[in-house]
């Protein structure tokens, strides 16, 4: 296709600096992170004695290591569950598709806009009565709940679109219900459950409105959780707040850099199904 | 386990002796399907029972409390409609749900608009090396916490932060204020920020869709002289109407749930300028501990989100 020439630098331009705009923040984040703790630094100039130590001040102040092992727990409890049980409903809706399976995904389906501030106030009671406010389960076993629309929604999709002649011929070979699952569908279902288990990830990492509800201590949140806590606290020293921001921030970039394809895949796909 | 309870009829099925054949065959395949049946609603039992829990549950129960007064503690009592007539007669919760329309504009409208203009414009070379830099870069602001957006956000919009200093820097000295502290400028402030969120997303999966439109489309209207306005509503805009209602429906909803953000960089001030439906629950429900006016609200804000989404939805499916 021949494209002339203004255009293409146009769009080059504009891209430029639409990247800009979205890095600008980050860097400004970072050099304030560098500068005298309690001073109000401005501009982008990097402070002609860096301040490396606020990296570390934060790091005790936000008692990191504590935060950091809370996210893991959280996410340990939240993304293999949901993981496997979307995944059983999934393909049962999508492939068996029993009885009333209609029914059953319409109202999976019903929960999708859902807002979680919708059901926030009876979640935080039905908490108090299980005695379980300020334990990681109050974030853990609403998150499976929440995700299920998405995730049954997403694995049942996936199921619709594998072959029937695939199964059918395992049929007839002899494979039960459980061995067409194990054998067949779930080996061929990895990208789609990698995809699922990325955005359940980076949902759970980031979520904050249940943290902050059903959890008072920030050492047993979510990474989101804490850093509202620490804002609370350190707000005032600008500096500090940003290295502690950036602390917080840094596992979700290294994991996005590292999974890069499949995260964009996974968000322009969860955004396209949702 | 499983596999073994469904083979069994088909082994018995071989057995059977040639006299019955037909028939038991028929009786082993109803049997072999009724089984089936009850092993896939089994297989769903786990997430309905999280679902059910968590989910729906709640959603029950926010409809009951909305009709009682109750501060969580102490007994409940039933007031009917009351705790609705009372928000909709309170101006500040008016003020919120208009908030959280006014927020469209900046959470959707502006992020899909410069989305669509950037990705038409960059389409043709959607796979040169700057644009795939571009997809690691613009998802960053998906990636990170809201929480963090919020706090990096109200830094660079404090009286003196970096947004302020560009505008001394080129003239524009006059104007600066601390955006997030003033009463007419607050709600706009806020919106930046989200649109800072969303625009890179838009732009990608815009850019995506328009990808996927046969250029032949495009060659012909060149061909029939069509300039770039032209080309753009007549070709572009259709072939990505399904992208442009799944952006939409996804930062109207970001708009309306708006919570985060809001928390961290203005709390609902100054003044209840910035105060938000999904803010305003969570302090009705833990704040004043009136249980039932954060209910009644959440029963509104669900009606709000569903009365906005689904129509954009019907708008934008492919029939």
């Amino acid at each position: 296709m021949i494209v002339s020439r203004r255009e293409t630098w146009l769009g080059r331009v504009l891209l430029i600096l639409l990247m800009l705009v979205t890095v600008v923040p980050f860097v400004s984040l970072f050099v304030t992170a560098l500068h005298e703790p309690g001073t109000y630094p401005s501009g982008l100039a990097l402070p002609e004695t860096p301040y490396w130590s606020n990296f570390v001040d934060a790091f005790t102040a936000a008692n990191m290591g504590a935060l950091l092992w809370s996210s893991a727990l959280i996410e340990l409890g939240v993304v293999p569950v949901a993981l496997l049980i979307a995944t059983l409903a999934g393909f049962a809706l999508g492939h068996l598709r029993p009885p009333g399976h209609r029914a059953i995904f319409l109202t999976f389906v019903v929960g999708l806009t859902l807002p979680f501030q919708a059901v926030i106030v009876p979640l935080y009671y039905q908490m108090r009565d299980l005695g379980l406010l300020n334990t990681r389960w109050a974030i853990i076993l609403p998150l499976i709940g929440l995700y299920m629309p998405f995730a049954v929604m997403w694995m049942r999709a996936h199921f619709v679109t594998m072959p029937e002649d695939l199964s059918e011929a395992a049929r007839i070979d002899g494979a039960g219900t459980w061995k067409l699952f194990t054998r067949i569908h779930l080996p061929l279902s990895s990208p789609a459950l990698s995809s699922l288990g990325i955005l359940m990830f980076l949902w759970t990492w980031n979520q904050f409105l249940l943290a902050v509800v059903l959890v008072d201590d920030p050492a047993k949140r979510t990474m989101a959780g804490a850093l509202g806590a620490f804002q609370g606290q350190w707000g005032t020293d600008i500096p500090l707040l940003c290295a502690g921001s950036l602390l917080i921030l840094t596992p979700t970039l290294l994991v996005f850099l590292a999974f890069q394809r499949q995260f964009v895949s996974a968000l322009m796909q969860g955004a396209l199904k949702g | 386990m499983t596999d073994m309870r469904t083979a069994l009829p088909g082994r018995r099925e071989v057995a059977a002796p040639a006299s019955t054949g037909l028939e038991a065959r028929r009786r082993a395949l109803r049997a072999r399907r009724l089984r089936r049946g009850w092993v896939a609603l089994g297989l769903v039992v786990p997430a309905a029972v999280f679902y059910g829990a968590f989910v729906l549950r709640p959603l029950a129960l926010t409809v009951q409390y909305s009709f009682y007064d109750w501060n969580g503690v102490t007994a409940s009592t039933f007031v009917g409609i009351d705790n609705y007539r009372r928000l909709l007669g309170s101006s500040e919760t008016l003020g919120s749900i208009g908030n959280a329309l006014e927020l469209i504009l900046y959470f959707s409208f502006v992020p899909v608009l410069l989305g669509l203009l950037t990705a038409a414009t960059i389409r043709k070379f959607a796979a040169s090396r700057l644009a795939l830099l571009s997809r690691t870069v613009l998802f960053l602001p998906q990636v990170i916490p809201l929480v963090a957006a919020g706090i990096m956000w109200t830094w660079l919009l404090a009286s003196d932060g970096l947004v302020n200093e560009l505008m001394r820097a080129i003239g524009l000295g006059g104007v600066t204020r601390a955006w997030l502290g003033d009463t007419s400028t607050a709600l706009g402030a806020v919106g930046v920020i989200g649109a800072w969120v969303a625009l890179g997303l838009c732009m990608l999966l815009l850019l995506a869709g328009m990808t996927k439109i046969d250029p032949s489309l495009y060659e012909a209207a060149r061909i029939d002289g069509a300039g770039a306005v032209r080309e753009f509503v007549s070709i572009t805009l259709p072939g990505v109407r399904q992208e442009i209602g799944v952006c939409v429906t996804v930062t109207v909803i970001a708009a309306l749930a708006a919570f985060d953000i809001v928390y961290i960089s203005t709390q609902g001030g100054p003044a209840n300028s910035t105060l938000v439906p999904g803010l305003e629950i969570y302090y009705l429900g833990f704040f004043s501990r009136e249980v039932g006016q954060a209910s009644a609200l959440a029963v509104v804000f669900m009606v709000l989100v569903l009365a906005v989404v689904l129509p954009v939805q019907r708008l934008t499916r492919e029939d």
